[in-house]
């Protein structure tokens, strides 16, 4: 079994399903239908072999598991390299796990060009996967910014109001910080003579060339994380997005800047890193404590949620260039949290929004009577969202401050203190759309939620709860690799810091 | 391969293209009038895909006295070319029947006008080059102003030639003034003078010109002002050829004077290139964001093409080379692709230009509205479609040449062209629709269909156009 090429598998079935869904012809109800049931097949099929990567994963090697190589350019020496190891194997599941739900969140939801709407998705689980599996930095970019079309496709058709805008925001913003990362790719092609990241962690750039490349990659994830001030296309594009999208977006695209935080600019750039991590802690905890305030300003509960995810990206970014185990795993285990939960919260809002169609706070109230199952859930996530123990998010939040206290007690002052405004704003919403009187006249016939819904919510709370409850099993795949990259990194700052001490005397 | 041989074997495609140019002409003439417009047209392409065969096949080498090789670069380019033009021809037909257009001499001057970039591309000599150069540029004169029946077309074509022929008089200046300060024009003799350490001034100013006079022909700015109005004044059957075919031989053209005599002096011309390059590519993207008009857009995005191509010419190595070539073969495809579109937007009998026309094609034509997205996607260099692996090479030369300011430049342009492009992918996508289209012409939806597989694949099979443009760009480095 393990001759298989799992990755590669994983990766592009949900392809071969697009290309299927192509295919299919005939009555609009009947594509729509036959579409729907297509990309939740294949998609859900994707999940079931992912797992092979879990259950076959050796959480006790840093080393990349699951290798494939083939020729792809070899005039170039660039070849079609694939692997994971225990920082990207959990975002791949991620991606996989994600993707049924917010097929099935769209069942009914979407009703115009059902068909192209899969196929946007089931491209868009593609890129991600490969994305998060690519060990090849040119290959790692086509990921990921081929993420771009589909993305473009699904605001722009199925948004809301301000979809072209939001479209347009979205895919300039990221393209502008995408190329100067292909500069950056190239310059290293250039220094190295590969863009195999394997060899291009051990290459070991010189301290100048270093902090250029660092900045050219800072500028493509920084957009993507979105790390304030570089936020503003984050909450146009939620607001905007179907739900589904919205879900995606939070629950993985915003990873991918994290992500590449921890797959390039640590290892590669070390030096670069330890340089520019005060400005990183700056960034992130003016975002924490901004974007919370003003998450509570405001009125759209899509928007509420787009900004409280700027914040928690914030602990992320922190976590990851505190260069210690504890702030790394927290950092990955909160992007996997914030993954499930900020996902969950965008589908709690997509309940209401299905049925009341508005997304301003104060057409709601008093929900609690009406629809108890609802109500339960979204307090579920709202706690998991503010960090409540128990839950993944405090598993993730407790780790970055720790990791923060060792590196900077300043940074972990700061961030608890927008965890305070974090549990502010999230009950505050929640006040308001699910407790007070049923005074609306729209809402009194409102209905709980339905079996599919529940379908769509059950595995998300059961993931949140095992995360939180249980976190070693996810802790325990990663732990390995993160420490490989933590050694990694201080073997080169400490190298350099002899060096420069040499140097003096 | 002496230089003193007259061997014409190595010229055995172009005296075929010759050829069958006259006989063609001969048939048109006595089939009377317009009769024989689609035969002839056929049989053009024909003689045009035979042609891709003798030059696939040839043995190269050089001819006429050194005036002339059939090198893996000029190999290379030709078939580029020649599949440019034949599907040009084809493209133009169904085009030309309806519009009145349907003049047996259409194919024909294409034909001439592509026997002229196949000598452009394989001139060694300042005067074959000339030579090859005017054929090409009287016979596109004149296809500019085929439709002499209406006031558009009559002032494109006399825009082009007026300006055209200004062009290659500073063109033919340039040489002169080469020619006198080195006493040659063979290119691999002007080769061994210059790198020689001597570079009279003359000659170097003689270079400018002669650059000036290329640049034009490639409507590379400053020298691209007539680009927009012909474009948009021509027919656009008239327009897609220009578009593709011409372009590629004079970026060729450019390619061999740039490395070939004056190759040894490249720190001499390099910044000019990056200069000429990074203006095409802003006005090419800034200038097309306002524009109505599909054709003009369309010639502005060819202005920032060129200027992105001349990123790999700015880096004056090897692998420079080997990424304008693959970047060529990617445009080409894509540009075809495109104009089938362009061709295919009719209403009511009657063609429409204006990009709102395209207003909600993703429900009135889902296909070709995927087709062109993708098309659209590709053009911008959105990877993991085949435009983006053109700019990825270029750059990486101009990196590898140390022009990271040339580079970033470039890929910050290549943001704002991504804006025009996916405005056409919005009209399409988000706004409502309007009247549909006519049915299309099944040679377009071929044409598309090829394009649009081809751009979707070449990130699966990238080598075969990759290695053979690394073979020609190798050939012209090895003299």
């Amino acid at each position: 079994m393990s001759d298989w090429p799992i990755l590669s598998i994983v990766t592009f079935l949900p392809l071969v399903g697009a290309a299927l869904l192509l295919l299919i012809n005939g009555d609009e109800a009947n594509v729509a239908r036959n579409s729907r049931w297509v990309a939740l097949w294949t998609s859900g099929f994707t999940f079931l072999v992912s797992l092979m990567l879990w259950v076959n994963f050796d959480a006790t090697t840093a080393d990349f598991q699951f290798v494939e190589q083939a020729e792809w350019m070899p005039g170039l020496n660039i070849s079609y390299h694939m692997g994971v190891d225990g920082i990207s194997v959990l975002f791949v599941l991620l991606a996989t796990f994600l993707t049924p739900i917010c097929i099935l969140s769209a069942w009914e939801a979407i009703q115009k060009r059902v068909k192209e709407y899969m196929i946007a998705f089931l491209v868009l689980e593609t890129m991600m996967v490969g994305m998060f599996s690519a060990l090849d930095g040119l290959l790692f970019y086509l990921f990921f910014e081929g993420v771009l079309i589909p993305m473009f496709i699904i605001i722009g058709v199925w948004g809301g109001q301000r979809r072209v805008y939001a479209a347009f925001k979205l895919f300039l913003y990221t393209l502008l910080g995408s190329v100067l990362m292909l500069v950056a790719l190239l310059a290293m092609y250039f220094d190295a003579g590969t863009t195999d990241i394997p060899t291009l962690m051990e290459h070991g750039f010189g301290y100048n060339m270093q902090l250029w490349l660092w900045l050219a990659f800072f500028a493509s994830f920084a957009v993507k994380v979105p790390m304030w001030p570089v936020h503003t296309w984050l909450p146009d594009a939620h607001v905007e997005a179907p739900t589904a999208g919205s879900v995606i977006l939070a629950g993985v695209l915003l990873k991918m800047g994290g992500y590449g935080f921890l797959r390039f600019s640590l290892p590669m750039m070390p030096l670069a890193s330890e340089t520019f991590a005060p400005l990183v802690f700056t960034l992130s905890v003016v975002a924490i404590i901004y974007t919370s305030l003003v998450a509570l300003a405001q009125q759209d509960m899509k928007k509420l949620i787009a900004y409280s995810s700027v914040a928690h990206m914030g602990i992320v970014t922190i976590g990851a260039f505190t260069f210690n185990q504890h702030g790394i795993e927290g950092s990955i285990f909160q992007m996997l949290s914030h993954g499930v939960v900020s996902g969950a919260l965008f589908l709690c809002v997509g309940v209401v929004y299905d049925r009341i169609h508005t997304r301003e706070i104060d057409a709601y109230g008093g929900l609690v009577h009406r629809m108890p199952g609802y109500a339960f859930i979204f307090m579920f996530f709202t706690m998991a969202s503010v960090g409540l123990p128990g839950t993944g998010g405090f598993v993730g939040e407790i780790l970055t401050l720790l990791g923060a206290f060792e590196a900077n007690t300043w940074v972990a002052f700061f961030a608890a203190t927008g965890l305070i405004l974090g549990a502010a704003y999230a009950l505050y919403l929640y006040r308001r759309i699910i407790f007070g009187g049923l005074t609306k006249e729209n809402l009194k016939s409102i209905l709980d939620l339905s079996p599919r819904e529940w379908i769509i919510f059950a595995p998300l709370v059961i993931i949140v709860l095992w995360m939180g409850v249980y976190p070693v099993s996810f802790l325990d795949i990663m732990h390995v690799s993160v420490e490989n990259l933590v050694n990694q990194v201080e073997t080169a700052q400490a190298a350099a810091a002899s060096a420069a001490q040499l140097a003096a005397n | 391969m002496g230089v003193s041989m007259l061997n014409l074997g190595a010229a055995l495609p172009e005296i075929f293209m010759a050829v069958s140019a006259l006989a063609l002409l001969m048939l048109g003439v006595f089939a009377g009038k317009d009769k024989a417009f689609r035969t002839v047209s056929w049989l053009a392409v024909a003689a045009q895909v035979i042609t891709i065969i003798l030059v696939v096949t040839g043995e190269g080498g050089d001819a006429f006295f050194g005036q002339f090789t059939a090198d893996a670069f000029a190999k290379f380019c030709k078939v580029m070319i020649l599949i440019g033009s034949a599907t040009g021809i084809i493209m133009a037909m169904n085009y030309a029947e309806r519009e009145n257009m349907s003049r047996f001499e259409f194919p024909i001057l294409i034909t001439l006008a592509t026997l002229g970039m196949m000598a452009m591309v394989s001139a060694t000599d300042m005067l074959s080059l000339y030579l090859g150069l005017e054929l090409q540029s009287l016979a596109l004169y004149v296809v500019a102003a085929i439709r002499r029946d209406t006031v558009r077309s009559t002032e494109s074509g006399l825009k082009y030639f007026i300006l055209g022929s200004i062009a290659s008089g500073i063109l033919l200046y340039g040489m002169s003034m080469v020619y006198g300060f080195t006493g040659t024009t063979n290119f691999s003799v002007l080769a061994d003078t210059l790198s020689g350490g001597e570079r009279p001034l003359g000659a170097l100013v003689g270079l400018a010109f002669i650059f000036a006079g290329l640049c034009f022909k490639v409507s590379a700015v400053p020298f691209h002002m007539w680009t927009p109005d012909v474009y948009e004044g021509a027919p656009t059957p008239v327009t897609s050829f220009f578009a593709v075919a011409p372009k590629i031989a004079g970026l060729a053209l450019f390619i061999r004077v740039a490395i070939g005599p004056f190759g040894g002096i490249v720190e001499d011309w390099q910044q000019i290139v990056v200069l000429i390059s990074i203006l095409s590519m802003v006005i090419g993207s800034f200038a097309a964001l306002r524009q109505e008009n599909i054709k003009r857009l369309m010639a502005y995005s060819s202005i920032g093409h060129v200027g992105f191509a001349l990123v790999g010419l700015a880096a004056g190595t090897e692998k420079g080379v080997t990424g304008i070539l693959v970047y060529l073969g990617i445009y080409l495809v894509m540009n075809l692709g495109t104009f089938a579109v362009i061709l295919c937007m009719r209403r009511n009998s009657r063609m429409t230009e204006e990009i709102t026309d395209l207003a909600g094609l993703a429900k009135t034509k889902p296909l070709m509205a995927a087709v062109t997205a993708l098309l659209m996607f590709s053009m911008a260099g959105i990877p993991p479609l085949a435009g983006f692996f053109g700019k990825f090479l270029v750059f990486e030369a101009a990196i590898e040449s140390g022009l990271v300011t040339l580079a970033v430049i470039g890929l910050v342009t290549s943001v704002v062209s991504a804006y025009y492009y996916l405005r056409i992918i919005k009209v399409m996508y988000f706004d409502e629709p309007v009247e549909e289209f006519d049915r299309n012409g099944t040679e377009m939806n071929v044409i598309m269909a090829f394009a649009t597989i081809i751009i979707l694949v070449f990130v699966f099979f990238p080598n075969p156009l990759m290695d053979s443009a690394a073979v020609a760009a190798a050939s012209l480095f090895g003299q």
